[in-house]
């Protein structure tokens, strides 16, 4: 199992369903484990009866068929699927309609779902809020700009409340997946692909209800993932790249030929001396 | 529910995968390698297909695909340096042809080891006019790839019309550069290959370049993230008398590989404000933080509206 998921830390994200498929086919033992502890891109459903999309997780998942968070019923269909308790199912009607509104401000586009239910040892609850974008051309791109764009946020938050329910303590765990390539025909094909996962935990006051505490944490959480794919990921590859090949014309202290030419000036100041 | 879920996949029955599926699984993931890390991906490979025959046999058909592919370079015993392993110098599946030395090496590709060096023969070597015009270039590539690839390896091998004679005729040559790193402790390893085909026309005293650059870059502290591009270049250059051929062809692919490097950075440049945001922009439509208190009020007026019009949308 550890090599496993070390193999999976070091396929190209861009390969990973293949590989997971593959670890699958070669572990089938371990199946559940392997699913549970690999993130993989989201599907998208189609729910007729409200004429929306939902998005496909384990958590709305039973046997081999998918709850709908608009309508409550299963896909295919299942007579006695698990339903979330009454209380859990408002509040996971108001938690999808309230992140809707939010995807379509940040997202511009793409499909959510919130699914939520009650944990196993029946304190609190739990949920998972789903994003995806298709940001290329064919997708729900406005500006021209991907070949190939994808984005895939999944948050699993666990909620307990204190005893005198004055206080929400929020147990966040996110992971994005994003594969891009630019559709600048001219340049050559530029791809970038990747997930980080990160975690976080903290008490907030109850005075506006989970669904917004919930939504703030997320919010946060997202930013911080987008700020540090973009700030950090994304440039330390380019950093690689500009180590195995300098751009030469930029003198630098601490570049090859900044280092040789030092030497040569220190060399020169001795010999002049 | 999760119960239920893992009961589920639990009581399927297995279908034992047959040894040559589990072979070409161990072999797909030996290929996909990232730059540097194929080793410690062939001990992932090892422990999942448990056999150690089938592990064997897995990397025996992979890695001289994986070596050559990835174009590394492996120490000669000799001590007289690199041997680079590509296609353009690959005699057979375990001999290549170092032209800088007129020598052929024996590559172990599992254990990624020169383990012979000898001299090539006669038929192996381009003729003595097309290999004054290689050594040329291989002198000006040499001192560029010195000047720009820390650590990078290079070769040049006569590729077409090797036993031309005399001046006059139309041979080619081709340049190959490659670099890679590997860097554990930083959570970061990456490849730069470049290979260029020179095509020598004498009399028209001119050389036109047929060029492809890709690099690939990973990075690995809490996460996983690759960067893949690539690009294809032609150019033509004048080979004047008097001046050296080779400065002149190495010049012009130092040149078109600062531009690959310019147009990389200006694709990073257009990431954070433009490319990004067709996936998540920074701030909202609104350009202020979500209003998580009013969206609440909102889709609950939404909600009664709903109620009272039966309308579900």
């Amino acid at each position: 199992m550890e090599a496993a998921m070390d193999i999976m830390r070091r396929m190209p994200p861009s390969l990973s369903q293949q590989a997971l498929d593959s670890l699958l086919a070669l572990l089938p033992a371990h199946s559940s484990e392997l699913l549970s502890r690999s993130d993989q891109p989201l599907q998208v459903a189609s729910d007729e009866e409200f004429d929306k999309h939902y998005l496909l997780c384990d958590y709305n998942r039973d046997g081999d068929s998918y709850r709908s968070p608009w309508s409550s019923k299963y896909k295919p269909e299942l007579e006695d699927g698990v339903q979330p308790p009454a209380e859990l199912r408002k509040l996971e009607q108001e938690a999808n309609e309230v992140f809707s509104i939010y995807r379509d401000q940040y997202y511009e586009g793409g499909v959510s779902s919130v699914y939520v239910w009650e944990p196993e040892d029946g304190k609190g609850f739990a949920a998972c809020v789903l994003i995806k974008k298709d940001g290329s051309d064919a997708g729900d791109g406005r500006r021209g700009l991907l070949q190939e764009g994808s984005w895939d946020a999944i948050h699993v938050i666990e909620v307990k409340e204190d005893q005198e329910r004055q206080f929400g303590h929020y147990c966040l765990t996110s992971t994005v997946m994003l594969a891009l390539t630019t559709a600048n025909q001219a340049t050559g094909p530029f791809s970038l692909s990747g997930s980080i996962t990160r975690q976080m935990e903290t008490d907030l006051a109850l005075e506006h209800g989970h669904l917004c505490n919930m939504g703030r944490l997320i919010e946060e959480m997202e930013s911080k993932l987008r700020n540090g794919l973009d700030q950090v990921y994304f440039g330390k590859t380019k950093e690689v790249v500009f180590t195995l090949r300098e751009p030469l014309g930029v003198l630098t202290a601490t570049s090859h030929i900044g280092q040789s030419l030092q030497r040569r000036i220190v060399n020169d100041l001795g010999r002049s001396r | 529910m999760e119960d239920r879920i893992q009961g589920n996949l639990e009581e399927t029955e297995y279908e034992e995968l047959g040894d040559d599926q589990k072979v070409s699984i161990g072999k797909w993931f030996l290929l996909n390698a990232p730059p540097g890390q194929v080793l410690q991906v062939a001990k992932d490979v090892r422990e999942l297909l448990t056999d150690s025959q089938l592990y064997d046999r897995a990397a025996s058909e992979a890695f001289p695909e994986y070596n050559v592919r990835s174009m590394i370079s492996l120490e000669m015993p000799d001590g007289s340096g690199k041997v680079l392993l590509t296609k353009f110098g690959e005699l057979d599946r375990s001999h290549f042809l170092v032209p800088r030395t007129a020598s052929v090496a024996v590559v172990d590709h599992v254990k990624q080891m020169c383990t012979e060096v000898r001299p090539a023969d006669d038929e192996e070597l381009p003729s003595a006019y097309v290999e004054g015009f290689r050594f040329c270039v291989d002198v000006a590539l040499l001192k560029y790839v010195d000047e720009a690839f820390q650590g990078g390896e290079c070769s040049v091998y006569c590729t077409k019309g090797k036993d031309l004679e005399k001046s006059g005729g139309e041979f080619e040559v081709t340049v190959v550069i490659s670099n890679s790193s590997y860097s554990p402790k930083n959570f970061r390893g990456g490849c730069w290959q470049s290979v260029w085909g020179v095509l020598i026309n004498e009399e028209l005293h001119s050389a036109s370049l047929q060029g492809t650059i890709s690099v690939n870059a990973h990075y690995f502290e809490e996460g996983n993230v690759q960067l893949q591009s690539s690009r294809a270049f032609n150019d033509t250059v004048l080979l004047q008398d008097g001046k050296d051929a080779g400065t002149v062809i190495v010049n012009s692919i130092e040149h078109l590989e600062s531009v690959f490097l310019s147009n990389l950075e200006e694709q990073f440049a257009n990431l954070s404000d433009r490319t990004f945001k067709e996936l998540r922009r920074k701030l909202p439509v609104t350009r202020t933080l979500f209003a998580w208190d009013k969206a609440l009020q909102l889709s609950l007026t939404r909600e009664i509206t709903r109620e009272f019009s039966g309308n579900r949308r």
